[in-house]
């Protein structure tokens, strides 16, 4: 059949006003006035019980005395600090918390993960019943069992029970020994930084040659002596300068050390056997993905069971895993507010918590608290983003 | 040689299959010993759970208190808390677990609305259809007999008339609806005014029997049923929560008025869950759709909401619900604390909906709405017929997912205040005569919400085997 008319370059030109157009235009107009008539109608009725207790709108709170403690912190705090100072301690208590667990959940997730697909039908039972039982339970549940249930009764400092004479376990929390520094403990830090330098260098001129030679290099061993022999050698060369200040019981509780407090190890375990078990999800699913094709032929290349993990199922299966595991770890983030109930002092503990009630500034309390999540999520989410495309399959 | 592999397949005949050894020690040997590291592996978890469970069974059976009724069951003669677990303690505070502090004599009440939803969901889930009948005549009887023994006849006539409704509505109504539609009208009008008027008369609650009896007038005159399980969905959905409420709070009835301070426990969960649930599908959906809008207004309204609740915290949202909306209300109009905590957790759960259903949207083939559209339907029959069931079908899954997750959630309504299961056992672990005794408390609260998610789990998994093969 033939057409004779000529194509017309794309779909007909719709006519400015048409009806469409016009409905179009009217519902925007209606929910665009109906949001601006519920805020407006908001902001009037929040203005007027504003006004009647008496709490003056704006972000001058955040210079006040807070007048309240916090037990644990990463930078100086007293309760003569700022509520402005309060808020930051608990953004550094809330990013920390979250580090440690998003760490750890990740190598528990692959453990488990992995375990589950195990040959090894003890392994591979253990962590099903571990995933099926964690996944099952809600994070509250499982925070409040270990704090209330397994942390609170352990012994006092005075019955603690001691790991090797250094570490002690109370119902204070973990006390470990810290490391004190001399003058010239910073020769040990540069040689560590050095040794560090060397084997990034290393495994990027290994890399170049494997590439282009096809011989490879135990990158690995060497790059791990590298960063271990230079800052060991300087420690005793320069005649021990770092020292461990071992924690001891004094009166009732532990003096020196490093300690733990007993909320921030209840809501570091939570989150790791929580999220660990989702993740663990996350990396069974990712590699069931990788066709048993790339397995087979990997082995009949003759690569090691070792090798075909390593080399040819994980590259793999981390394109499948990365999105989703970015979402359990956004989630570990979010989670951690639960603190809360403990009493850990996260930013929501801190700030929608002891602030807003001492201080009655509602919105802007949560309104900041909010901001944090929503920051810290899209920048998480975009960074991830950036190492998805990477690791995305390159066509060439 | 020159024998081919002809005359091979011609001459022998098949050989059985390599005999199995079905001996454990083989079993072990392929499953547990069957390398160097396998074996390491084997042995070294095996010795950590000898050290583990054995003492944890010990623990919660053998050593454990299963009678008594004080603390004294639990203590050893010299005073100390015994080794075993003292079950005793939750055995005591059942009854908060299960109703929290709703009044001793009218939790009926509950158990009532908890067995006809349970009927109610029977009739409604995908099950098999002969299940559903039974089901919904035994929700009937069952729901109108309790409730006239306990609450007095009318009420046990209107639940068991609701309940029966599905297996009513899907009989032929046909000349009904060929009534002209002023008589309809007219007729539905009458029904509903006629309801509220003895309801306002001999209950005081015109508004809860006018509703009733508009949904039934509606299901007669103008819907058409083609299942019990439509049926039964919309009587569900619409008016069993009116009368659920009803029933719960009283106030009205003869039933005495039970504030929302005094629901709890697992009821409490459940309510919560269920309401989330309910809310949350159809505002999942309307905030999907509204994703997908052309029109941009709607659309950065509906992405600006989800992205916004999906990036911050549940606690946050709930604490945004109970601390700030009522200083966004004008003043002196007080919002119940449960209804606010329900307001969150819909809005929360419903952002979720939202991302799981946009998944299913985008996986219908752009020709289904092309067909649709050359078939001549408009666009909104073009999305209620043809994509959302579609749509919907795939992502069960994922609903059920998002729905477990809310359950599990409904825990943090405790740290705004409301006494949920994990809300009376926080409380019930800290009360003084009882101390001690925290594990036993949130083990068996663990063991339900266990048990709960598993099984949707367990359902969902089902369901999605169903659906694949094209049954449902």
């Amino acid at each position: 059949m033939t057409n004779d008319r000529p194509v017309p370059d794309g779909p007909p030109r719709e006519p400015a006003w048409t009806a469409r157009r016009i409905r179009g235009l009217a519902i925007q107009g209606a929910i665009l006035a109906a949001l601006l008539g519920l805020l407006a109608w908001g902001i009037g009725n929040a203005i007027h019980n504003l006004n009647k207790a008496g709490i003056a709108a704006g972000f001058n709170f955040l210079g006040n005395r807070a007048g309240f403690d916090i037990n644990f912190r990463l930078i100086d705090y007293s309760p003569a600090s700022t509520y402005g100072r309060a808020f930051v301690v608990g953004v550094l208590n809330t990013l920390t918390v979250s580090l440690l667990g998003i760490v750890a959940a990740t190598a528990l997730g692959f453990m488990l993960g992995i375990g589950r697909l195990s040959r090894n039908w003890l392994v591979s039972r253990t962590s099903a019943t571990v995933i099926e039982t964690v996944r099952n339970l809600p994070l509250l549940l499982q925070l409040l069992f270990w704090y209330t249930a397994v942390l609170a009764p352990l012994p006092r400092p005075r019955d603690a029970f001691s790991l090797g004479g250094v570490a002690f376990l109370s119902n204070r929390g973990l006390t470990v020994p810290r490391p004190v520094s001399d003058d010239s403990a910073w020769m040990v830090w540069a040689a560590a930084g050095l040794g560090i330098a060397a084997a990034v260098a290393l495994g990027v001129w290994a890399r170049r040659r494997r590439i282009q030679t096809g011989r490879r290099f135990p990158t690995g061993w060497v790059s791990l002596a590298l960063v271990l022999v230079p800052p060991l050698a300087v420690l005793f060369g320069a005649g021990v300068p770092l020292s461990w200040e071992i924690p001891a019981l004094k009166g009732f509780n532990f003096d020196g050390g490093l300690t733990l407090v007993p909320e921030l190890i209840a809501l570091w375990l939570a989150l790791t056997l929580y999220s660990g078990a989702f993740i663990g999800e996350t990396v069974r699913a990712g590699i069931l993905s990788v066709p048993k094709g790339q397995v087979e032929a990997a082995q009949a290349l003759g690569l090691t069971p070792g090798a075909v993990l390593r080399l040819v199922v994980v590259p793999q299966a981390m394109r499948v895993i990365i999105p989703p595991m970015t979402t359990q770890h956004l989630t570990l983030l979010k989670n951690s507010s639960l603190a809360v109930v403990i009493g850990f002092p996260d930013l929501v503990a801190v700030f929608s918590g002891t602030t807003l009630n001492q201080t009655g500034q509602a919105i802007e309390t949560i309104g900041m608290t909010m901001l944090v999540y929503l920051v810290v999520s899209l920048a998480i989410s975009f960074g991830m983003n950036l190492f998805n495309s990477k690791m995305a399959i390159v066509r060439r | 040689m020159s024998t081919t592999l002809d005359s091979t397949s011609e001459t022998s005949p098949a050989l059985a299959p390599p005999k199995v050894s079905r001996s454990p020690w083989r079993w072990a040997r392929e499953n547990l010993f069957f390398s160097a590291w396998g074996t390491l592996a084997t042995l070294s978890l095996a010795l950590l759970l000898a050290w583990l469970v054995p003492p944890l069974l010990k623990w919660a059976l053998l050593d454990a208190v299963w009678s008594g009724g004080t603390r004294d069951a639990c203590m050893t003669p010299d005073g100390t808390v015994g080794a075993g677990a003292c079950w005793v303690f939750v055995k005591v505070r059942f009854g908060q677990l299960m109703y929290g502090f709703y009044p001793l004599d009218q939790r009926w009440r509950v158990d009532a609305v908890g067995l006809t939803l349970a009927l109610g969901l029977a009739a409604v889930l995908p099950l098999r259809a002969a299940t559903q009948r039974a089901a919904a005549v035994a929700g009937a009887v069952v729901g109108g007999v309790g409730t006239a023994w306990l609450g007095g006849p009318v009420l046990g006539a209107l639940i068991g008339l609701l309940l029966l409704a599905p297996l009513l509505l899907t009989r032929d109504l046909a000349p009904l609806r060929r009534l002209p539609a002023v008589v309809r009208a007219l007729l539905t009008v009458g029904f509903a005014a006629l309801a509220a008027g003895i309801g306002g008369a001999t209950a005081g609650t015109p508004w809860a029997f006018g509703w009733v009896a508009l949904l039934l007038a509606g299901a007669l005159f103008w819907l058409r049923f083609d299942s019990v399980r439509a049926a039964g969905l919309y009587l569900l959905g619409l008016a069993f929560p009116v009368l659920a409420q009803k029933l719960l709070s009283g106030g009205s009835y003869g039933l005495t008025f039970v504030p929302t301070e005094q629901w709890g426990g697992l009821f409490l969960t459940l309510t919560i869950a269920l309401t989330g649930m309910a809310a949350s599908l159809p505002l999942g959906i309307l905030l999907a759709l509204g994703r997908r809008s052309a029109l941009p207004v709607l659309r950065l309204t509906c992405i600006g909401f989800i992205e916004f609740i999906r990036g911050v915290p549940m606690i946050t949202v709930l604490f945004l619900a109970s601390v700030m909306l009522p200083l966004f209300l004008p003043e002196g109009v007080g919002v119940d604390k449960l209804l606010r905590a329900l307001i969150g957790v819909a809005l929360f759960s419903a952002a979720y909906m939202a991302e799981v259903v946009r998944g299913g949207l985008q996986a219908v083939p752009p020709g289904q709405r092309e067909a649709a559209e050359s078939l001549g339907l408009g666009r909104v029959q073009a999305m209620g017929l043809i994509i959302l069931p579609q749509a919907l079908r795939v992502v069960i899954p994922g609903i059920v997912n998002t729905f477990i997750g809310l359950l599990k959630d409904t825990s943090l309504v405790a740290v705004i205040g409301l006494l949920d299961l994990i809300g009376i056992i926080k409380t019930a672990t800290s009360d003084p005569n009882w101390l001690g005794f925290a594990a036993e408390g949130y083990a068996f609260v663990g063991v339900v919400f266990w048990v709960l998610c598993f099984s949707m789990a367990r359902y969902s998994l089902r369901l999605e085997k169903t659906l694949r093969n094209g049954v449902a």
